[in-house]
C-alpha cells in the first residue's frame, strides 16, 4: 500500500472504479499507480492456480499488474495513463472472452 | 521535437529508428537529428526519461533534494532532445524488428503498437536503447502482495509522488539499494530496516579493481549515499537467507544473519540485486549476446561503436552492459554518430573527430565500474534459490525444484529445451523474470556455466500482441503473395 508524500504538486483529480468501487486518482498517474494509491494491494488472480499478485516492477517487465480496463483484459496497468471515467476491474485467471473488444 | 499521439502520424520511413527515451536513447536520437538524420524515437512510457530519469518533466516531487542532483542532470538531456527535430512517439511499443524484404536488407522493418492500433514501418538503422531491468530476485514469498522491486518504488515516488506506507523493509544489494533507501528516507517513508546481502566474500576480488574505483566519479557519490543511508537507518549486513512470510499478503520477512534466523514485521518488502541490460528485443532481432562474467549477466556482442551483431542494429545505453546513466547518454551520442557513418551522411574522420572527446568523457564515467560489479555480485543463494519451493517464474508458476528435478532427472540442458516441459518462460514477461534464474539452476545442477548453459531464443512479438492489432495492419502485395497461393 503507499501513500501520498508530502510536500508533492497538487493534480487535477480524476474519478474511476475498481471492481465497482468509485475511486478518486491524480491526473498523471499510470493506473497501477492509482490502484496503489487507493490501498487496492491486489490487482489480478494467477491462471495457473488462482493465487493474488500485485504490482511489482512498474516498469512494463513483469505483466504482474495486468488488469481489466474498460472492459479489455490483460492491460498493463503500469504503462496505461488513468483516465478520466476508467472502469478497472480485477483480472481473474486468463483473459476472458466477453473481454475480446479490444 | 514533434510529438507523435496517433500511430498514423507515424512517416513510413525514417534514416534512424531509436528504441528507449532513456538517457542512451535521448542522446543518440538529439545528435542524429542535429547530424540531419530523420529520427524517430519510440518509447513505452507516457513522459522522456527512461527509469533514471523517469518523469523528470513531469515529477510531482517538489523539493529537489529528496530525488538527488544526479535526477535532475537528466532535465538537460530532455531539454536538448525537446530542441532537437526528432519525432517522437510515446507510449507506443516496438514488438518486431526484422530486416525488411522489400529492400533486399537494406532497411529495417518495425513493428508499433500505439493505443492498440499496430504499423510497420522503416528505417535505415537501428539504435536499441532499452536499457537495463532489475535482476530477478527469487526467494520464497516474492510473489506476495507487499513485495515489490526496489526499483518499483522508486518510480512510484518519481512520477507519483508516493510512497510506502506503514513499515517497509528494503533487501538486497547494489548501489541503488542505498540509493532509495536514502530516497524513500527523505520523502518520508518509515523505513524499518535495510537488509543488505552483499556477500562478505566478494571483498578480495573487489579489492583487485579498488585503485580505478578510488579515481572514479563514484567514489564520493558512492560514500555519502552510503554514509547518510547508515547513519539514519537500521542497516544489518551479512544477509545470507530471505523468505517471506504471511498468507495471501505479506507480514514479515525472515532472515539468517551470522547463522541465526529472525523475523521483521513489515507492509512492504522492496527486493533489490542490481541491474541487467534487457535483451528481450536485441535477443529477438537476432543480436548474438555473451555472458559477462563479471556483471553476470547476458549482453549483446558489440564492437567500439556499440554495432551488434547483425549490421545496422547498434545497441548504447545499460541494454549493452550495465554502466550506469552518464555512460549511457555517452554512449547513445557514439552509436548516433557511427549510424550517421553508416547512412553516408558523415565521413569517417569526421564521425572520429566528433567521437574522440566523447570518448574521453565516457572513460571517465566507466572507471571504477569493475570494484562496483564485484562487490556487488549476488551471493549465488540468491542466484539460483536452494529451497526448492521458491516459484522462479512468476507468470507460469513454475518452481526452483521443478526446474532442477528437470535437468536433472530428465537431462534437461537449456531454457529452450526446459519451456517444452515446464512452460517457465512462456507466460506474459516472456522470461524477463524467469530466464537468468532458470539458466543459473541448469548450470549449477549440471556443474556447467551460464554461459554453456545458453539462454532462450526469443522471438517477435516481444510483447504482447492483439489479434485485432495485427488483422488492422495494412496489407502490402508481398505480404498478400505470401500466404495466398
Amino acid at each position: 500500500m503507499f501513500r501520498q508524500m508530502r510536500d508533492a504538486e497538487s493534480a487535477a483529480t480524476l474519478s474511476f472504479s475498481f471492481d465497482g468501487r468509485p475511486l478518486i486518482g491524480r491526473a498523471g498517474d499510470t493506473v497501477a499507480a492509482s490502484l496503489l494509491a487507493n490501498g487496492v494491494t491486489i490487482c489480478r488472480e494467477t491462471p495457473v492456480s488462482g493465487a493474488p499478485r500485485a504490482p511489482y516492477c512498474l516498469m512494463g517487465v513483469c505483466f504482474e499488474c495486468l488488469v481489466v480496463i474498460d472492459g479489455v483484459g490483460n492491460r498493463q496497468g503500469c504503462m496505461v495513463p488513468l483516465r478520466d471515467g476508467m472502469t478497472i476491474e480485477t483480472q481473474h485467471g486468463r483473459r476472458q472472452p466477453e473481454e475480446m473488444q479490444g | 521535437m514533434k510529438p507523435l499521439t496517433d500511430i498514423g502520424q507515424l512517416a513510413e520511413h525514417y534514416d534512424l529508428a531509436v528504441v528507449g527515451a532513456g538517457p542512451a536513447g535521448l542522446s543518440a536520437a538529439a545528435r542524429a537529428s542535429e547530424i540531419g538524420l530523420s529520427v524517430l524515437l519510440v518509447d513505452e512510457n507516457p513522459a522522456p526519461g527512461g527509469q533514471i530519469y523517469r518523469s523528470i518533466t513531469t515529477t510531482p516531487v517538489t523539493d529537489r533534494a529528496v530525488l538527488g542532483v544526479d535526477y535532475w542532470r537528466g532535465a538537460d538531456i530532455v531539454a536538448r532532445f525537446e530542441r532537437s527535430a526528432t519525432a517522437y512517439a510515446a507510449r507506443c511499443t516496438v514488438w518486431s524488428i526484422a530486416p525488411d524484404a522489400e529492400s533486399d536488407g537494406a532497411s529495417f522493418e518495425i513493428g508499433l503498437s500505439l493505443d492498440g492500433r499496430a504499423r510497420l514501418i522503416t528505417a535505415g538503422q537501428v539504435v536499441l536503447a532499452t536499457g537495463a531491468q532489475e535482476r530477478p530476485f527469487p526467494i520464497p514469498g516474492w510473489t506476495l502482495p507487499g513485495v515489490m522491486t526496489a526499483g518499483a518504488a522508486q518510480i512510484a515516488l518519481k512520477s507519483s509522488a508516493i510512497i510506502p506506507k506503514g513499515r517497509t523493509v528494503i533487501a538486497g544489494c547494489g548501489p541503488l539499494l542505498y540509493l532509495l533507501a536514502g530516497q524513500l528516507a527523505a520523502a518520508g517513508a518509515e523505513i524499518v530496516a535495510v537488509l543488505d546481502t552483499t556477500p562478505r566474500r566478494n571483498w578480495p576480488a573487489a579489492l583487485a579493481a579498488l585503485p580505478d574505483f578510488l579515481r572514479s566519479p563514484y567514489l564520493a557519490k558512492g560514500l555519502k549515499l552510503m554514509a547518510k543511508a547508515r547513519r539514519s537507518l537500521r542497516f544489518l549486513g551479512g544477509v545470507t537467507s530471505l523468505a517471506v512470510e504471511g498468507s495471501g499478503q505479506l507480514s514479515a520477512i525472515r532472515f539468517e544473519r551470522g547463522g541465526a534466523s529472525q523475523s521483521i514485521a513489515c507492509d512492504t518488502l522492496l527486493l533489490h540485486q542490481g541491474v541487467i541490460p534487457s535483451v528481450n528485443l536485441s535477443n529477438a532481432a537476432g543480436c548474438a549476446h555473451d555472458f559477462d562474467p563479471v556483471q553476470h549477466c547476458w549482453v549483446p556482442q558489440i564492437d567500439d561503436w556499440f554495432a551488434s551483431s547483425v549490421p545496422g542494429i547498434a545497441i548504447a545505453g545499460d541494454g549493452a552492459g550495465i554502466g550506469g546513466a552518464e555512460s549511457a547518454a555517452l554512449r547513445g551520442e557514439i552509436a548516433a554518430l557511427d549510424a550517421a557513418r553508416r547512412l553516408g551522411r558523415i565521413t569517417i574522420p569526421e564521425r572520429d573527430n566528433h567521437a574522440a572527446p566523447i570518448r574521453t568523457a565516457l572513460a571517465r564515467t566507466l572507471r571504477g565500474r569493475r570494484f562496483l560489479d564485484l562487490l556487488y555480485k549476488p551471493a549465488a543463494q540468491f542466484l539460483a534459490p536452494t529451497v526448492d519451493e521458491t516459484i522462479i517464474c512468476r507468470c507460469e508458476e513454475v518452481t526452483a525444484g521443478q526446474v532442477r528435478d528437470a535437468a536433472k532427472r530428465l537431462g534437461v540442458t537449456g531454457p529452450n529445451q526446459m519451456k517444452a516441459f515446464l512452460r517457465c518462460g512462456m507466460g506474459p514477461c516472456q522470461g524477463r523474470l524467469c530466464g537468468p534464474t532458470v539458466v543459473e539452476l541448469i548450470a549449477e545442477t549440471r556443474g556447467t556455466t551460464p554461459a554453456e548453459v545458453g539462454y532462450y531464443r526469443l522471438r517477435p512479438p516481444v510483447k504482447p500482441v492483439t489479434l485485432a492489432e495485427l488483422a488492422s495492419l495494412p496489407q502490402s502485395e508481398a505480404a498478400v503473395k505470401a500466404v495466398v497461393r
